[in-house]
């Protein structure tokens, strides 16, 4: 049945942008965060989503959206100058996250956009169904 | 003679729901990178499916002239889905818009009840036939 199907599709949805914002709240909460290291400094993540068929076979059916991976953001580190600090390499440098909390507030913002749209797709479904259940009575 | 007076109805409501199934897909997929948008035109797929329609006679030029294709009847498993063509291309190929999207949602989501309430007042119809008054 094809109206079943949207919840499928809607919930994969909602699945994906949710990985998204946890991303964004790792990313946040590590904005910032530095270390001596450039190969230890938590970068920042970005989920990619892909297109799947839900339906056997059928190649108009709908297809729900699936985490195809993360990936780390190959943007440059800052380096700052700070040789008091107990993370500092031997010429005295630590190395900030390149997490861009703009871009990340963006992200998350358009996460809960996404969500709230598959919410009201669910919604308006389920109206749809509800509504043909009673049908002639 | 048709032997299911509803079968037109049904067909009709299952091409909604198949539209809302794919226009559900395109906003679900509004994140997704190289995502083509894709829907299909209900009006040339009633066109095609070959399903005789009636038609309104004009007895006089003053009158509206009706045009076709306004409600139902498709071949539900026919349908060809069409992709979109963005108005504003995006930088990650995703074709979804999502105000053209929810656009369509919602059209197709009234015209969905629109055909739920034909079929409804058609089974009262059916009723008040059989049972041969209230």
């Amino acid at each position: 049945m094809s109206l079943a199907n949207v919840f499928d599709v809607a919930g994969s949805a909602m699945n994906a942008q949710t990985v998204r914002l946890n991303v964004t709240a790792s990313n946040l909460a590590n904005a910032g965060s530095v270390h001596g290291d450039p190969a230890q400094v938590y970068r920042a993540r970005q989920p990619v989503f892909a297109a799947f068929s839900t339906a056997l076979g059928d190649e108009m059916a709908g297809s729900g959206v699936r985490l195809a991976g993360i990936v780390e953001s190959n943007a440059p580190l800052a380096v700052h100058h700070r040789p008091d600090h107990p993370d500092a390499d031997a010429d005295g440098n630590v190395y900030v996250s390149n997490v861009n909390t703009v871009e990340e507030m963006v992200n998350m913002l358009s996460a809960s956009r996404s969500y709230q749209n598959s919410i009201e797709l669910m919604n308006t479904t389920k109206d749809l169904l509800l509504q043909t259940l009673s049908l002639g009575r | 003679m048709n032997i299911n007076p509803f079968s037109d109805r049904e067909q009709a409501l299952a091409l909604r729901e198949l539209r809302t199934e794919l226009l559900t897909t395109n906003i679900a997929n509004a994140d997704t990178p190289n995502y083509q948008a894709r829907d299909f035109d209900f009006a040339s797929v009633l066109r095609d499916s070959g399903v005789e329609m009636p038609r309104l006679r004009r007895t006089s030029t003053l009158h509206q002239p009706a045009t076709p294709g306004g409600s139902l009847i498709g071949n539900s498993l026919g349908v060809e889905a069409k992709y979109r063509v963005p108005m504003q291309p995006t930088l990650d190929g995703n074709t979804v818009e999502m105000d053209v999207e929810q656009a369509a949602f919602a059209e197709n989501a009234i015209r969905y009840r629109a055909s739920l309430s034909f079929l409804d007042s058609q089974i009262r119809g059916l009723r008040f036939a059989i049972k041969g008054g209230d």
